[in-house]
């Protein structure tokens, strides 16, 4: 699985990433998990706030920061 | 789903039981420095404990309230429908759409560069654009709440009514101006569709956890700064003189108002930091005009943002934004320094 966690490096991207890392080995999911910070880049998954989670490259939130079961459900369905 | 039940209920429960706390914090307050701590009444220190007291509660009561609607009432505006109003808007109309959408549509200064390249790069012109970005961090509800709580509902409203002018008129000249020059190349050779996936579909449940969420988020990170905010207001409310402001910010001095605002801009705070400075202002001589001017250019200009947008705006073009904002900002305080 590819995660992916859009964000220019605000301190709410930070916190994201740190929930999605634990969220993954907590599970023992089998994901890569990049941090996208080129803004570009992030302007090609078409939102405009951030931080987002794409997975698969699809982006399943943004603007927010979703629980850990959230994030868990995105992970395993 | 039972989750989501509780969540609806939630809130109707609890509305009664904040009426009728906010309503009896006063006494609650006298009880408490009265009885409980026997302080004894008139003295600096008792009068200083009293007014802490009271207003933390009051105003974090507030804001849970305020907060938990706003981000309620967020969920229905999310930036991508309000880029969609304002596609190929023409000026003045898209500068008031803006100006408007800017309250209600959540923002936060670390999104600033890919809500501007979002907006710029699906159609939305340059200066309705930069209504928004205005309008966003300026009239947010933190601080029309703080202004509500500390100075009424006629300040509150002079706030926003003259912060959407602001927005409106300078979005509106930078877009007669035709600045797009100063925008960095590489923003426009890219172009969106601004078609977004199929938006999810929020339950209303799911909302009002949406709500809560906004509460959680906002109030655990603001409550520092009204606690010592209010703290500073009632450290000052018997021990520095009442006139202590008057010279620099009060309304005898043609300078006050560009002063403030130069001081402002640099100065990086958030609104509920800033709210109860601004009430210690007022309370110890700055006049209404000069202290709302001030409180403006901290929330609405801040240096920070700035060096966030240069990354797609060239230096004339920031300066320009300044300038005409910093420009309308002045125009406010001496209007209000007229006025009061």
């Amino acid at each position: 699985m590819e995660i992916k966690i859009l964000g220019t490096g605000c301190s709410k991207c930070k916190t994201l990433e740190e929930i999605t890392r634990k969220v993954v080995k907590d599970n023992g999911i089998d994901a890569s998990i990049t941090k996208v910070e080129d803004i570009v880049e992030i302007m090609k998954y078409n939102i405009m706030i951030t931080p987002a989670l794409v997975v698969n490259e699809k982006v399943v939130s943004k603007g927010r920061i979703p629980s850990f079961d959230e994030i868990k459900q995105f992970l395993t369905k | 789903m039972k989750n989501i039940k509780t969540n609806i209920w939630l809130p109707v429960v609890l509305i009664p039981i904040w009426y009728f706390i906010y309503h009896n914090l006063q006494p609650g307050a006298d009880w408490l420095i009265d009885t409980v701590f026997r302080m004894p009444g008139g003295e600096h220190l008792t009068e200083a404990v009293r007014f802490f007291v009271f207003e933390v509660p009051k105003v974090m009561m507030l804001l849970t309230l305020i907060i938990f609607f706003v981000g309620i009432i967020r969920t229905f505006f999310t930036p991508e429908r309000t880029r969609k109003a304002l596609e190929g808007k023409k000026t003045f109309t898209g500068n008031v759409m803006a100006s408007f959408l800017g309250i209600v549509t959540p923002f936060c200064s670390c999104s600033a560069i890919p809500l501007f390249l979002g907006f710029v790069e699906s159609g939305v012109p340059l200066g309705v654009t930069f209504s928004f970005l205005i309008s966003s961090p300026m009239i947010n509800e933190v601080a029309v709440i703080l202004l509500y709580g500390m100075f009424g509902w006629k300040v509150a409203a002079i706030y926003v009514g003259t912060g959407l002018a602001i927005a409106i008129i300078a979005g509106w000249i930078i877009g007669k101006l035709k600045l797009e020059k100063w925008v960095e190349p590489w923003v426009y050779e890219t172009h969106l569709d601004s078609n977004p996936e199929e938006e999810e579909k929020i339950s209303f449940g799911s909302r009002v956890s949406l709500g809560w969420d906004a509460v959680k988020d906002i109030v655990g990170k603001v409550w520092v700064y009204v606690a010592l905010g209010i703290a500073v207001g009632a450290g000052a409310h018997g021990y520095v003189p009442e006139e202590f402001m008057a010279t620099l910010m009060g309304k005898s001095s043609w300078y006050s108002v560009p002063l403030s605002i130069l001081i402002g801009i640099p100065l990086y705070s958030n609104a509920a930091g800033i709210v109860p400075i601004v009430s210690v202002l007022i309370e110890k001589g700055a006049s209404l005009g000069t202290a709302l001017a001030f409180m403006m250019a901290v929330i609405g200009l801040s240096l920070p943002e700035m060096i966030i947008l240069r990354k797609v705006l060239r230096l004339p073009l920031i300066f320009t934004f300044i300038g005409i904002v910093g420009g309308g900002i002045m125009i406010v305080g001496y209007l209000f320094n007229m006025i009061f």
